[in-house]
């Protein structure tokens, strides 16, 4: 068996990859639900029940996908220039840290959509600072931003930990580590009534379809690309690469430190160091599944916010842990990182 | 030398897809002979050498190794037939020393403890034998291209490769360097080693090799003794129908573009450019030649708009150089042609419309309050494509996928369409086969009519020879006095390309 490149990947392919992906990872994680003894069929069907079976689990799966579809662009965006941002979920809780430290109080006592709007717009500045370091590091002494926004994760969670267990601590939560609430006028709208779906899936989907226009479209889009896609070539064509980047890096980390401040002023309400169960990482794996195209990056987050739902549904009735979620999302990476090559790639015998 | 056929490959035929890259293919191979095969890009030279060495499965014929029949598909059979392949891009591990890479792949995963001793001692008796002498202990990454290129025929005569197969072994290669492989070549072939080279520039397959076997689209066009032809018939054989280099007329130069005074450029890494007097004209083109690594890059870089001057005084168009950027040199009307067209010239996997207008995105014809205008775009991708003959695909085919010659084509094409005033071309001719190096001087020319001036940077003296109305050697980051059209000749080339320019002012 030898791999020969494909002259060409056919649109259908690339389609097709993620589907493949997906259905492998599900049926290697069903070999798993077997060995812990509960029927596979059965789990399937209640994880699906658990994500769309009725009003509650559809609202809540689009709750969980909202943050999702924002770190999801904020990894799209940047991998596409070969910025490789691991750092959403620090920039994610830079986000909602700074947030909660404005929006406590409303002394200018600013009317909700002001507000709201103000809010996001700290929450995505925090997030974008985060980022720039990095990539200004990069830029000016090769410091590998693989390692920076990585590592600058655990001092953002750490930090976050200091907040809420000092300066920002809620005095009226019985002790418990947890950030001053934002004011109520600040909290995003409920879009469906009795649930907790708010207007942040809206913003989300808005921006995703603005992310899109502007890859497609701008010459900020297609300098980014040629930047990431080969700097020698954007160099000579006269692209700004540093300039380039650096805005890159302001929208990438932008959306992620936007999925912060949508969480805790549409679902929580304040911070803690649990706001996010790994939205950040996960929007790397909803990223990859959606073969960087913003688009896709929502019908991603959906499927991966689908399945930890689900699979906290099916947990509840058969014996079988919800982290098979956890293995499900991380194998369809896998699998997907597999799909891609062969979609570059053919077999011969 | 039916007797004494060491290697035959016969009928073989290999189909991709809808395209038959090798058709019924029959070469006969003799020991100690050194066999050239001689072709255009894309007539399946690449491809029939990576079946012989296992790289790829035919769909039919077969290959005979001293008599035996060689299973195919399996490197590792053609390995222990005695084939060793030297690759055009080189396939070492720079991290390695050079005695770590000639092992590679020779020792079992499972031995306690590589046996660098006998290595060593082996190494060196093969460096001696055939005259390959490097430094065992060197790190790849410190050596020259022609240096890597004597580990790679080491590492496969490690392997105790009885037939050699070397694939475009001078593309990389200045041509002192290339003199130097074929003596050694030649010394393997008496030593009874068998070589098969492939290229496609005449003067090497008739100065290396003992027989040419000439390849087109696929099939086996011909085979001659090289004793018993000539370049000429060659020429015609490989691309099927005459061609003709284009050579210049005298023109009347026009205003200046460029002056140049004792300018420095600083290169870190590279050959800097030392005091560099030039000038250029509308309507001329100034040759500067050179062997490859004597400061071409560096100067290149600075007419392009890539590096800036340390000292001295350089007017493009009237402004000062010290203040243009690749954008703004694009934009004033400065056609560049990169010297790595692969990696500096385009985006492979980008659209060939985004690549057309890439360097041109301040111009308001292609992107308007930050917005790329894509029909304006892919209409000027249209329009080079109908006038500068581009073939292999539509705008929207993704670049990669052309060849040489026409992705050259839509280099020349984005910078000759606007007629532009002056045209930097940095080895614009390197790595393509005959029919397109004659496109390329054709339009070089036709531009020069049209009043450009034309820096032509060349390690080709065939090419400044019939282009240049002026030319200046680079040699060491230091540019020679200029000698007139009238005055070049090989010989006089040669001289300068060697330092030697003394007196030279006086002759001309």
């Amino acid at each position: 068996m030898r791999f020969e490149r494909r002259a060409r990947t056919s649109p259908l392919l690339g389609l097709a990859a993620p589907l493949v992906a997906v259905a492998v990872a599900l049926t290697i994680a069903g070999g798993l639900i077997a060995l812990s003894g509960a029927p596979v069929l059965e789990a399937y069907a209640r994880i699906a029940a658990g994500a769309f079976g009725s009003r509650l689990a559809i609202t809540e799966t689009l709750t969980r996908a909202t943050p999702l579809i924002l770190t999801g662009l904020a990894a799209a965006v940047a991998f596409r220039a070969q910025v490789w941002n691991i750092g959403a979920e620090g920039q994610l809780y830079a986000g909602a840290l700074a947030v909660a430290a404005l929006g406590a109080a409303n002394p200018l006592g600013l009317p909700p959509a002001a507000l709201i709007a103000a809010l996001m717009l700290s929450g995505a500045l925090a997030g974008m600072m985060l980022l720039v370091i990095p990539v200004v590091l990069r830029l000016r002494f090769g410091v590998d931003e693989v390692v920076t926004t990585l590592l600058g994760n655990f001092i953002v969670l750490l930090f976050v930990s200091l907040a809420v267990e000092g300066f920002l601590k809620d005095p009226l939560a019985f002790g418990w580590p947890q950030s001053v609430p934002v004011v109520e006028e600040a909290a995003l709208p409920r879009i469906v009534e009795r649930s907790r779906l708010h207007l942040g899936l809206a913003i989300a989907c808005a921006l995703a379809g603005l992310v899109f226009l502007i890859g497609r479209h701008t010459v900020f889009g297609m300098q980014s690309r040629a930047a990431g896609l080969n700097p020698a070539a954007a160099r000579f064509a006269g692209v700004p690469i540093p300039g380039t980047l650096i805005r890159v890096a302001c929208l990438s980390g932008g959306l992620a430190g936007l999925a912060g401040a949508v969480e805790v002023l549409g679902v929580k309400g304040y911070v803690t160091t649990d706001l996010s169960p790994g939205f950040g990482y996960s929007g790397i794996v909803v990223a990859m599944l959606a073969g960087l195209n913003p688009l896709g990056v929502v019908l991603a987050a959906v499927f991966v916010a689908a399945m930890f739902v689900g699979a906290d549904g099916m947990s509840r009735t058969l014996d079988v842990p919800s982290f098979i979620a956890d293995v499900t999302v991380a194998l369809s990476l896998l699998t997907m990182l597999v799909a891609l090559f062969f979609t570059a790639y053919r077999v011969r015998r | 030398m039916s007797g004494d056929s060491i290697l035959r490959l016969d009928g073989i035929t290999k189909r991709f897809g809808a395209i038959t890259a090798n058709e019924d293919v029959s070469i006969d191979l003799a020991r100690g002979e050194v066999l050239a095969l001689l072709g255009e890009n894309g007539a399946g030279k690449t491809t029939l050498m990576n079946i012989l060495f296992g790289h790829y499965m035919p769909d039919e014929g077969s290959v005979t190794v001293d008599g035996r029949a060689l299973r195919l598909g399996v490197p590792r059979d053609a390995i222990a037939a005695g084939v060793g392949m030297v690759h055009q891009h080189f396939t070492l591990a720079p991290n390695l020393t050079v005695l770590e890479n000639v092992m590679t792949g020779t020792e079992s995963l499972l031995a306690p403890r590589s046996a660098k001793g006998r290595a060593r001692q082996r190494l060196a008796a093969l460096a001696e034998r055939f005259g390959l002498a490097v430094d065992p202990d060197a790190h790849v990454s410190a050596l020259s291209v022609g240096q890597q290129q004597r580990v790679e025929i080491l590492k496969a005569l490690y392997n105790d490769a009885r037939i050699l197969i070397l694939d475009e072994p001078t593309a990389v290669l200045t041509r002192p360097e290339a003199e130097r492989l074929f003596e050694t070549l030649r010394d393997m072939a008496r030593q009874g080693l068998s070589i098969i080279f492939i290229s496609h520039k005449l003067h090497e397959v008739m100065a290396g090799a003992d027989r040419v076997v000439v390849l087109r689209a696929g099939r086996v066009t011909a085979e001659r003794r090289t004793g018993a032809t000539t370049q000429a018939e060659l020429a015609e054989l490989m691309v099927g129908r005459r061609v003709e280099r284009p050579v210049r007329q005298p023109t009347q130069p026009g205003p200046l573009v460029i002056e140049a005074r004792g300018v420095d450029v600083p290169m870190p890494g590279g050959t800097p450019l030392r005091g560099a007097d030039f000038t250029l004209r509308g309507s001329e083109i100034l040759g500067i030649i050179g062997v490859s690594g004597n400061g071409q890059t560096t100067l290149a870089h600075l007419l392009s708009g890539l590096a800036t001057p340390s000292a001295g005084q350089i007017r493009i168009l009237g402004q000062d150089a010290r203040g243009l950027t690749a954008r703004t040199m694009a934009a004033m009307g400065v056609g560049r042609i990169p010297e790595d067209r692969n990696t500096e010239g385009a985006v492979g996997s980008f659209p060939i419309w985004q690549n057309a207008v890439l360097e041109r995105l301040s111009d308001p014809r292609f992107a308007r309050l930050g917005i790329v205008r894509r029909g304006a775009a892919r209409r000027f991708a249209s329009d080079i494509a109908a006038r500068f003959d581009l073939r292999g695909g539509g705008p929207d085919t993704e670049t990669r996928q052309l060849s040489g010659g026409n992705m050259q084509k839509l280099i020349l094409g984005r910078n000759l369409v606007d007629a532009p005033r002056v045209l930097v071309a940095a080895q614009p001719t390197r790595g393509l086969d005959e029919g397109a190096i004659a496109a390329v001087h054709a339009e070089l020319l036709a531009a020069a009519r049209g009043g450009t001036g034309v820096v032509l940077i060349s390690e080709d003296l065939d090419e400044v020879i019939a282009l240049a109305d002026r030319a200046q050697a680079i040699v060491n980051g230091r540019l020679s006095p200029p000698v007139d059209a009238a005055h070049l000749d090989a010989r006089r080339l040669g001289l300068m390309m060697a330092g030697v320019w003394e007196g030279l002012a006086d002759a001309v």
